[in-house]
């Protein structure tokens, strides 16, 4: 992975860097997640098509972002998909989690894809503005989901399908 | 979605102040590019000012230069100031509103006009300038 300057580098995350990516998390949404992110690390942590990448600042950990390549899913050609990224609160606007993006996009290239993907949440305006700002626009898809328990009844004579 | 005419002014009035920080902008020559009404985009340019959106210099040189944030200021920002975008409390129900079909349609509608709302919040100025470049 790049090293961007002198005390600054990109780098896949290892495990023990997983308490210092909760802990971002935890300081972004307020909730602490450690067993979600030990899993997330080995779901996606030194797996081939996979990423799990880092901002290190001379040594400290401020800011990940996870990923991987997925193939034919909805139909679509292989794509990079971003799942997760979150940036320390105190390294905003110094362009870490721009420098992650552009790390992740390499290495999807490398994998031979050429569109990067992903979901937010509508109210995420901050999450949301910061992919704008990578230039991501709306994709083909649209995001569909209901409660299971108002689903019309499969026999449903009004059905169109 | 169709913008009026007045929300399409503002737009590419910030825009073009955006486009040119520092600068002084005369409403002359904005209209020129855009192939806009002066005495219209004049009104506009007077709620962009109350808004403090943007900032009026008067004088030899003068001219308009933006007041916001371009990182921090959005198209919704602009947008609303001059359009209804999903927020008709207060307004009286439309025909048939109450109904089943109004509720499914008004349900319908709702959907829609969320997709936009969080569309426009998330695009900052800076995002629509790398936008433009792009076009």
């Amino acid at each position: 992975m790049s090293l961007t300057d002198d005390n600054h580098r990109i780098r896949p995350a290892t495990e023990r860097d997983i308490p210092a990516i909760a802990a971002i998390d935890a300081r972004i949404t307020g909730a602490a997640k450690d067993s979600y992110w030990r899993e997330m690390f080995d779901r996606f942590g030194n797996r081939p098509d996979r990423y799990f990448l880092l901002s290190d600042s001379a040594g400290r950990v401020d800011a990940y972002i996870a990923g991987e390549v997925r193939a034919w899913e909805f139909g679509s050609p292989p794509c990079g998909w971003v799942f997760a990224i979150g940036t320390d609160p105190d390294a905003r606007q110094r362009k870490v989690a721009s420098r992650l993006f552009a790390a992740i996009c390499d290495a999807f290239k490398d994998r031979g894809v050429d569109t990067v993907r992903t979901m937010i949440a509508r109210e995420d305006e901050l999450i949301m503005s910061f992919f704008r700002s990578q230039g991501m626009m709306a994709g083909p898809f649209v995001q569909l989901e209901m409660p299971i328990d108002e689903a019309w009844p499969a026999d449903d004579p009004e059905a169109d399908t | 979605m169709k913008l009026q005419r007045s929300t399409r002014c503002a737009l590419f009035a910030v825009f073009e102040l955006a486009r040119e920080p520092g600068r002084h902008v005369s409403a002359a020559e904005i209209a020129d590019t855009y192939g806009l009404s002066v005495n219209h985009l004049a009104k506009v340019l007077r709620e962009l000012a109350r808004a403090r959106f943007i900032q009026s210099v008067r004088g030899a040189g003068g001219g308009y230069t933006l007041a916001a944030n371009p990182k921090r200021m959005t198209l919704y920002d602009i947008v609303s100031r001059f359009e209804e975008l999903g927020d008709d409390d207060g307004a009286p129900p439309e025909p048939g509103a109450d109904t089943d079909a109004g509720q499914a349609l008004t349900r319908v509608l709702t959907e829609i006009d969320a997709i936009t709302v969080a569309t426009l919040k998330s695009i900052s100025l800076t995002t629509f300038l790398k936008l433009s470049r792009k076009a």
